[in-house]
């Protein structure tokens, strides 16, 4: 394995009322998190190759250890997103190499389909520092009910040298979606959009 | 007797291959478990709460056998343990002190009556407020190298009138200890605390 990693953490979210009305069946929600070296960092690199390569595995191995820890099959998955925070030695263009290069189709992979671009954030920040997870629907990037975030962070990453990056699953939307638009049993599947 | 509304439940799961040290043979493990009840109590002064401890009983057998779950199942790899609260801003900290027993004894129940008093913490917050969950070896609290902490936190919790509840367990040593002390091999494990 070409990345270095140095812990890796799960969430798991249960949502099983709101306001007081019960969310029958409860939304769940998963997100898996590397804290990987950052192998630029401190210096200017021209050539991004080698963390591309580290998105990657990191797609493969992240997004098997979110869909196994809400215990269905990969191609139950509803929605996704990913997302990363670069140490305060790396740079932002760290990010969208691990991100928009590599990192999807293993994902898509382990989930069957996936015809929907992979919502995604980035930033830079210290040890702690929060990640908003954007979440869409994987096959249908309009369906309204899955449009959703995830915030995870990790008291002790990223510290200077590291990068933090994140895969998030659900087999559910929002727990009571009601503005409309359209909805999941609409979907065509065509073009990743509707 | 009053009803146990649990909102949201979120685990999360770490798993440690090194801190900047050698790799360990086998990663440590940490875990927590965290619901969101509502608070029964918030907005008033109520002389007589004690009884909600025994309301509280099934749901700290609940989370403590989802624990050992996340952890791999099997009761006797657990090593450390912690537990914690946290108080939405219509209630008191005294609130928080509920979870003592129901949330202490369940554990040390489900790891075969563990002998160590489980090490806790407590306060009064807003939503996304984070609490470092101490942790102490299961059987003799004096190990030095079970000596631990993790923070935990939810972005959408406690809200005014809800209690956040935690539990915490690890499965080893902190991933590099080596500040000396009495050792997990020297427990007489007699009184709790050597």
């Amino acid at each position: 394995m070409k990345a270095k990693i140095r812990k890796i953490v799960t969430f798991v979210e249960e949502t099983r009322s709101e306001m007081g009305k019960t969310v029958e069946p409860p939304t769940r929600r998963a997100a898996a998190v590397a804290v990987i070296e950052n192998p630029f960092s401190g210096k200017y690199v021209e050539d991004l190759s080698e963390l591309m390569e580290i998105g990657e595995e990191l797609g493969g191995l992240l997004s098997e250890r979110a869909v196994a820890s809400l215990g269905i099959p990969g191609p139950s998955v509803e929605s996704y997103g990913k997302a990363a925070a670069v140490g305060e030695n790396g740079e932002l263009e760290h990010a969208a190499a691990l991100l928009h290069p590599k990192l999807g189709t293993p994902v898509r992979k382990v989930l069957g389909k996936g015809a929907a671009l992979i919502p995604s954030s980035k930033k830079c920040g210290g040890p702690g520092v929060p990640l908003d997870i954007p979440l869409g629907h994987k096959d249908a990037a309009f369906v309204r009910s899955h449009f959703d975030g995830m915030e995870i962070r990790i008291n002790d990453a990223p510290r200077a040298n590291e990068i933090i990056v994140a895969v998030a699953v659900t087999d559910s939307g929002r727990p009571l979606p009601r503005v409309g638009g359209l909805t999941k049993d609409q979907i065509k599947g065509e073009d990743g959009l509707r | 007797m009053h009803k146990v509304e649990v909102r949201k439940r979120v685990t999360v799961m770490e798993e440690v291959f090194h801190e900047g040290g050698p790799a360990a043979k086998v990663p440590l493990r940490r875990a927590a478990t965290l619901s969101v009840i509502h608070n029964p109590f918030a907005g008033k002064y109520v002389e007589e709460i004690a009884g909600f401890m025994e309301d509280l009983n099934p749901l700290g057998l609940e989370m403590a056998k989802s624990l050992v779950a996340a952890l791999g199942g099997d009761a006797r790899g657990i090593e450390g343990y912690g537990k914690g609260a946290i108080v939405g801003q219509a209630g008191e900290i005294e609130h928080g002190a509920l979870w003592h027993v129901p949330g202490g004894y369940a554990m040390r129940e489900i790891l075969g009556n563990a002998k160590a008093i489980v090490a806790s913490t407590k306060k009064v917050g807003g939503p996304g407020a984070r609490l470092d969950v101490p942790i102490t070896h299961i059987n003799a609290s004096y190990v030095r190298s079970h000596f631990d902490a993790m923070e935990v936190g939810i972005a959408d919790a406690p809200r005014a009138d809800e209690i956040l509840l935690a539990l915490v367990m690890t499965t080893g040593p902190r991933i590099h200890a080596r500040v000396g002390g009495l050792k997990a091999s020297e427990i007489k494990g007699e009184d709790g605390l050597r």
